[in-house]
């Protein structure tokens, strides 16, 4: 177990590196003049010139990157070229914003996904069409579509909610707590659309299975049969969606963000992006890729969980 | 074909055979499917609008008319007008165009490269393959959004640069669907055939590797159009597209700016995405069905299984232990309904051994899954009579069901490997049933399901209690699957055909352990099997059905020396060592339903 998750780590660093140096190799090769964005439109050329020296971009292109990189690795991502302030220090400020919504439209999708998923494969009827119909809905509503009617009706004209801000869980977990509601829960319905289909079909399969009936044979309740012996077999298909849902989440927050005014990672990013701050840009891709390769080593660890087969290999 | 042991298929019926086959032409298939015809048409519909926006409307999509901010619907703006008075039907009709030009860039760009791609690496294999393969995994971890943000902040904002750049995230999707289908193809017979008769690889490609690819591929196309149009709008309403041009995304940004004054300017480019996307997700549903004709089965109302017509007749009344009478067992099928056990009788006595034989499809197994209320939610049973030791199990609620079930009475599956769940210890589900239906500690059902472990014959109980399924060879996964049959001292023991899934050195061990239990305890026993040998081992009496129904019922003795019905005859002397084993049936008359394939 020891060494399969070492090799893990090991494959996740490596697609980290490689995805951080193809995105650097993409910002400094064909990269907007972020010089000329800098010192503005009135810069005279000789200006331009020299925010270019002071930001190094004059040098070689493995010249730079061979510097980032030696400070990233100390986990040193350099300043903002456009703010000033040191990108890990806004990183560590933004991305519990960013996880607080995507964490709880996951928790969110994953309960309602379960329930949904499961009554929609033992009921049928009614409920799988519930369901089925919900798919559709998920996949045809973009979430932050989904956020801007929910912003409509429950913060705009009804007012239960707040429409933007953000309020740290420590300084007030009700606050926190209403801030992230509709957030959470605009990212939440399409992860719940993918992941009730999962459930329900991956339930379904498992109740065919012989050793069901056995179950039942021996006598066990029917909920027993089913909450443990069932849903244990039916999770890890289940769980390779929700895993897949997640990196889409965090990709659906970066526009969420946007329409509840939340000062996120996302916020940041599309800035950065649009202003070519590439310091920032690399910080957020390395916060991406590391939130990927962390969730695919907490799959592999629930796999183990779930399937002995896999433990004890 | 070959000569594996000829078994029933437990559970549900084999399904309808030969049913389910291509009828026509791919595109008649598809518009026979209402669904996929009223997707069609929106779609139609919604290229037509936008490609024809000039003549659909004389209003420019940019050109502001700040005196009609906020214009009501009506007069010279048919949708009203935006907040800086441009027109929303000039924007939704050319908005159009820049939503379905980006969708057909992105699917373009990932069918450019994943077909291909996976058209090479499905072939030909090898290091082509394992490369490609690698190249397509490290884009699929590639967080979609990093890329997109990437590639904006490197190349600019530029819709279609950025849709191009999208199809570059979806073509390893492409690429592995592809690579599958081909590597499934490969496998088949005739692609050798035609390989040994001479063809080029291209030729091969052509006529019997892309019909297969093509069907899943174009389903794919429209689920990634749909995905498209929406991470186009995501990016357009970030502010991240072409700038100065009309598009939903950027429609939905003004909208956005002007919530509080104005929410109803997101009806029209919200409604615009979702009707799009949705006639593409639908059609991308009635295609797969079309042209991949998965065959979903239809969901069906669970039936009830062991519900039956309330009867007149007394429950109990004689000294057997069960009794079934006029037992009915249907599945709905195409045509209304089939019968696979049709008006079978039997009683079994404290401490009897009743075959129940037949050959595969002759009902046998359905009986005994009926006798124990465990048929599938589509099946359905009635009986005159179904009782068990003077209680009647037909009105039996779920609840006193599971009470009788495991504890009066039990069930020996046939396949032990399959019939054991492999996400939990062996130990823990022995324990389970002991503790429910005897009340006895977690340590007393440990001690006990250790001591069974050791009496059905197992070498190390302490070991294989703590294994999970798949470490026990299947001899013992069958041992084991006795052991909790008989935890809670069962008065019958339902065991379909116990022996047939093991190694021949291992079924007599298996057979007498049978035996053994049931003599020690005086259970009754009723042994599904197709085996004649093992009815002359142990039965004292059978019941021999073919279709459904029973032929004859006869103690084992006599029915050994002077079967009475044609058909036992033949089954006992398809048994017979010299004799072919299986040609006799074959030449049978046929009454009522045919036999099924069976081998």
């Amino acid at each position: 177990m020891l060494t399969f998750l070492v090799r893990r780590v090991a494959a996740g660093l490596v697609l980290l590196y490689v995805l951080a140096t193809t995105a650097f190799a993409m910002m400094s090769l064909t990269g907007t003049d972020a010089a000329r964005n800098i010192a503005g439109t009135m810069a005279t050329p000789e200006q331009i010139t020299a925010k270019r020296h002071e930001l190094g971009l004059d040098r070689p292109w493995i010249s730079q990157y061979g510097q980032w990189l030696a400070h990233a690795v100390r986990g040193d991502f350099g300043t903002s070229w456009f703010g000033g302030d040191s990108v890990s220090e806004s990183l560590v400020l933004k991305a519990p914003v960013s996880l607080s919504i995507v964490v709880s439209g996951l928790l969110l999708a994953t309960v309602l996904s379960a329930v949904l998923g499961v009554a929609a494969a033992v009921r049928r009827g009614w409920v799988d069409r519930v369901v089925q119909a919900t798919a559709i809905v998920g996949y045809a509503v973009p979430s932050f579509l989904m956020a801007l009617m929910l912003s409509a009706t429950f913060a705009v004209q009804l007012g239960w909610l707040p429409a933007t801000g953000y309020v740290p869980l420590a300084s007030s977990p009700s606050g926190w707590l209403r801030s992230i509601t509709l957030p959470a829960v605009s990212l939440a319905i399409g992860a719940i659309a993918a992941t009730a289909q999962q459930v329900r079909g991956s339930v379904i399969d498992v109740l065919r299975q012989d050793f069901v009936r056995t179950l039942r044979s021996r006598g066990l309740s029917e909920r027993r049969v089913l909450f443990r012996h069932v849903l244990r077999n039916a999770a890890p298909p289940a769980l390779t969606v929700l895993s897949l849902q997640f990196i889409s989440l965090v990709g659906g927050a970066v526009v969420i963000e946007k329409v509840f005014g939340l000062p996120g990672v996302g916020s940041a990013a599309v800035t950065a992006t649009v202003n070519g701050d590439t310091p920032l840009v690399m910080g957020v891709v390395v916060y991406l890729v590391l939130i990927v390769v962390a969730v695919n080593l907490l799959v592999d660890l629930a796999y183990g969980w779930l399937n002995p087969k896999v433990r004890v290999r | 074909m070959t000569h594996s042991a000829t078994r029933d298929t437990p559970g549900t019926p084999d399904s309808a055979p030969g049913t389910t086959r291509r009828r026509g032409h791919p595109l008649g298939r598809l518009l026979r499917h209402p669904m996929a015809v009223v997707c069609l048409v929106l779609l139609a519909l919604i290229v037509a609008a936008s490609v024809c926006a000039p003549l659909l409307t004389s209003a420019g999509p940019t050109r502001a008319t700040l005196a009609d901010a906020f214009a009501p619907p009506g007069g010279g703006h048919p949708l009203g007008a935006d907040s800086v008075g441009r027109d929303v039907l000039a924007r939704l009709l050319y908005g159009g165009r820049v939503s379905l030009l980006g969708g057909f860039i992105a699917v373009a760009v990932a069918l450019l490269i994943g077909v291909p791609t996976g058209l090479l690496a499905g072939y030909y294999r090898g290091r082509s393959d394992a490369v490609i393969s690698w190249l397509a995994s490290l884009v699929m971890a590639a967080p979609a959004i990093m890329v997109l943000l990437v590639s904006i902040a490197a190349i600019g904002p530029d819709t279609n640069a950025t849709m191009a750049v999208l199809g570059i995230i979806l073509a390893p999707g492409v690429f592995r669907l592809v690579r599958a289908s081909v590597t499934s193809v490969r496998e088949e017979l005739y692609v050798d055939a035609a390989r040994v008769s001479g063809l080029g690889d291209t030729r091969i490609v052509r006529r019997h590797i892309l019909p297969v690819v093509q069907a899943p591929t174009i389903v794919q196309s429209a689920q990634m159009f749909g995905v498209a149009v929406v991470i186009q709008a995501g990016i357009e309403f970030l502010g991240l597209g072409s700038a100065g041009q009309a598009s939903w995304g950027a429609m939905l940004n003004d909208a956005f700016a002007n919530l509080y004054t104005k929410p109803s300017l997101l009806v029209a480019p919200g409604l615009a995405i979702v009707i799009t996307v949705a006639a593409l997700g639908l059609l991308a549903n009635a295609l797969r069905d079309a042209l991949l004709e998965t065959g979903a089965p239809a969901a069906r109302r669970p039936g009830r299984p062991g519900a039956a017509r309330p009867s007149a007749l007394p429950a109990g009344g004689d000294d057997s232990l069960l009794a079934v009478e006029n037992l009915r067992v249907t599945y709905p099928a195409r045509d209304g309904e089939r019968t696979v056990v049709d008006g079978v009788s039997l009683t079994v006595r404290r401490g009897e051994v009743v075959g129940l034989v037949g050959e595969s499809g002759s009902g046998k197994g359905q009986t005994a899954f009926a006798i124990l209320g465990l048929l599938p939610p589509e099946g359905r049973s009635e009986a005159d009579r179904l009782s068990f030791d003077g209680r009647d199990l037909r009105g039996l609620g779920r609840k006193e069901r599971n009470a009788l079930r495991g504890c009066r009475v039990a069930y020996v599956p046939q396949e032990p490997m399959s019939n054991l769940d492999p996400a939990f210890r062996i130990g823990t589900q022995l324990i389970d049933p002991m503790r429910r239906h005897l009340k006895v500690t977690a340590r007393e059902a440990r001690e006990k399901a250790l001591g069974l472990l050791e009496r059905v014959g197992i070498a190390e109980p302490e070991r294989v209690y703590h294994a999970y399924p798949h470490q026990i060879s299947g001899g013992m996964a069958q041992r084991v699957l006795i052991a909790g049959a008989v935890s809670c001292d069962p008065d019958l023991l339902i065991a379909d055909e116990p022996t047939t899934a093991l190694d021949v050195t291992v079924q007599a061990d298996v057979l007498d352990l049978l035996r053994e239990f049931q003599q020690e305890r005086r259970m009754g026993l009723i042994l599904v099997t197709h085996n004649f040998g093992v009815v002359a081992d142990i039965c004292d009496r059978v019941v021999v059905m073919r279709t459904g129904q029973v032929v004859e019922t006869a103690p084992a003795g006599r029915l050994f020396a002077e079967p009475r019905h044609e058909y036992t005859r033949m089954l006992l002397d398809s048994t017979l060592e010299d004799a072919p084993p299986r040609a006799p049936l074959r030449q049978a008359p046929a009454t009522g339903t045919s036999l099924q394939e069976k081998v």
